[in-house]
């Protein structure tokens, strides 16, 4: 009945992955950046099933500190999103390859 | 074996908990038709049954045989996920209220469907899935007014939902635990002197949590997102029959949930007002039940509260609320738990 | 229990992440990633970290996806198009993607006896426990992040501002 904890290691691999083929694949500037968050999510996993299998808490905590980071990344980032959305009228990320407008 | 009879067990009581939580709900809404009926001098429903006490079911057989719209230009999947999830939301959380002294029957909790060491963080987690709901429907209804309403609601939601966060922070200090019986266990010694918005020096804090929750429920004076005057019905405009009714179960859950919380946290839930002075009467059938009615009793008084707000305040301007919430309640919630946390600190020696 | 439970979460998380992969519309694709979240906020408990699954909810499937699906809704996102830089990706993407799935589950599997089991209830991370450690020995950490988010504030409302 127990779960191996490579399992769930596996399972962090199959969503970072999946995160990095939505990474490049995707269009959209706001799925890119969701993409961001799958992979962040997926590492988080993994911070956690090695503080069960080592019975420390500090995994635990480097998960906290990621989540904080990940708030304000996505305040500002979505910011940014607007901004450009502002100056372009577009979200696909091709379309947004120039420096200057 | 025992896994089972768990489950079997646990099934019977949330069956009991949502038909009795939902009957609750049907009966608010006749409470706030009836009161603020009184309120402007009107009687409110009479006809049907005594005292117009048939009228939820009334209500419920005319919107169940209404007829179910489903406008052409909406978008299909969401606008009919939207109201189940608002519905779903406002009922998961009311599984980790405790609505009675911890008594045991065969190691099973009777007065609570599960008690949870992060009790308080599920119901916050639930309330702010629930936005989800609100925001889906307004979007997929693919309709102006729809759109204004809860892109309002979201916006307010997040909002308050810090002020409401923070001035539980005090509560949760005092307890020491995120676990509900905990917390209404430190309140029981002494009755009302002992409860968290008297003894507990925490009557700020009540006061920021009860504007923060009816701006969260989206009740008067808050209610914004479906002002009639400005915006029809906000995000339920394009719903009908059962879809509506979904939303108007899942406010009315969610106000009983804000009470029953309010209660807890700050009104001592299950615990009689008079501490130890009245003499205990009856069997253990009857001390088991006081409690239920204490808590009843508290809850009622909050949702009384609620009608008589909205019967009593006008509405606020937008710009007025976000004002409100962010330059005045914010700080002021941040201000109450410095000050919370130097009198426990003071009171530790 | 605990594989079962797994096995239900861990499935749905893959199904949800795939179906942000697969979806063309930004709105479908974030309700997805809310799935995968709170799925993941599941697997959390069955780890033993309660704390964290009820972050795992409040921040992400309950802040950080509402700003997301603020913004879906504020912009008014369409359906994406494709063009030329996605059949570019979508030659590279997959393969790659797929070698570093096959590389890392490798790594994982093979070392699976040195690894141990996880048992529902065999350890337990209280918020006591998380919060002792947090606020004396990482006290200094924990209040830069403070800063940082304050910094996070200013420059989103300095970002999102209309220029007149």
């Amino acid at each position: 009945m127990d779960v191996p904890i490579a399992y769930y290691l596996v399972l962090s691999a199959i969503l970072f992955s999946i995160g990095v083929a939505a990474f490049l694949i995707k269009r959209n500037i706001i799925t890119v950046f969701m993409s961001i968050e799958l992979m962040l999510n997926a590492v988080n996993l993994t911070f956690v099933a090695f503080a069960h299998e080592w019975h420390r808490v500090s995994g635990q905590i480097f998960v906290f500190f990621v989540m904080v980071v990940a708030a304000a990344e996505a305040a500002v980032g979505l910011a940014i999103i607007i901004a450009i959305f502002r100056a372009r009228n577009t979200l696909n990320v091709d379309q947004v390859d120039l420096m200057k407008l | 074996m025992s896994l089972l009879v768990f489950f079997l067990l646990s099934i019977v009581k949330i069956a009991v908990v949502l038909v009795i939580f939902l009957t609750a709900v049907a009966y608010t809404v006749l409470l706030e038709r009836k009161v603020v009926g009184r309120i402007q001098n009107r009687w409110g429903p009479s006809r049907v049954g005594p005292f117009g006490l048939l009228q939820p079911l009334a209500d419920g057989i005319k919107l169940f045989l209404k007829e179910d719209l489903l406008p052409t230009a909406v978008y299909r999947p969401l606008y009919i996920a939207a109201p189940i999830i608002a519905l779903a939301c406002s009922l998961l959380s009311i599984s980790v209220v405790p609505f009675g002294a911890d008594i045991r029957y065969k190691g099973v909790d009777l007065f609570q469907i599960a008690d949870l060491n992060i009790g308080l963080l599920v119901i916050l987690g639930v309330t702010s899935i629930g936005v989800y709901g609100i925001a889906l429907s307004g979007w997929s209804s693919n309709n102006k007014y729809s759109l204004l309403g809860s892109l309002r609601a979201s916006a307010q939601l997040i909002s308050y939902e810090l002020a409401l966060g923070l001035s539980l922070v005090g509560v949760v200090m005092r307890a020491g635990s995120l676990r509900l019986r905990d917390i209404v266990n430190i309140q029981a010694p002494h009755g009302m002197l002992s409860w968290n918005v008297f003894g507990g020096l925490q009557f700020v804090a009540f006061f920021i949590y009860l504007m923060a929750a009816y701006a969260e429920t989206n009740r008067a004076p808050f209610d914004l997102p479906e002002a009639e005057s400005e915006l029809t019905a906000g995000y339920h405009t394009e719903y009908s029959s059962m879809k509506f009714a979904m939303f108007f179960m899942a406010e009315y859950a969610n106000m009983i949930t804000v009470s029953c919380v309010a209660t807890l946290l700050f009104f001592g839930g299950w615990t009689s007002p008079f501490g130890n002075l009245l003499p205990a009467v009856g069997g253990p059938v009857v001390q088991a039940l006081l409690p239920v009615f204490w808590f009843v009793l508290k809850v009622f008084f909050f949702l009384f509260l609620y009608i008589w707000v909205r019967g009593t305040l006008p509405r606020f301007r937008y710009d007025q609320l976000m004002g409100f919430g962010w330059k005045f309640l914010l700080p002021v919630a941040i201000a109450n738990i410095i000050f919370t946390s130097l009198w426990l600190a003071f009171r530790a020696g | 229990m605990h594989l079962v439970l797994f096995f239900i979460f861990g499935g749905l998380c893959v199904v949800g992440a795939l179906n942000l992969l697969l979806q063309s519309h930004p709105i479908n694709s974030a309700l997805s990633l809310i799935v995968v979240m709170s799925s993941l906020a599941v697997l959390y408990l069955l780890l033993g970290a309660e704390f964290l699954a009820a972050a795992q909810v409040i921040v992400y499937s309950g802040a950080i996806m509402v700003l997301f699906t603020f913004v879906i809704m504020l912009l008014n996102a369409g359906r994406e198009e494709r063009t030329h830089g996605s059949r570019m990706a979508y030659i590279a993407g997959f393969p790659g993607a797929a070698v570093l799935l096959g590389l890392l589950s490798y790594i994982f599997l093979s070392n699976r006896g040195h690894l141990g089991n996880a048992r529902l209830g065999s350890y337990l991370v209280t918020t006591g426990d998380l919060s002792r450690v947090l606020f004396r020995d990482l006290l200094l950490p924990f209040e830069v992040t403070s800063v940082l988010i304050l910094i996070a504030i200013l420059g989103a409302v300095a970002l999102a501002r209309k220029e007149h």
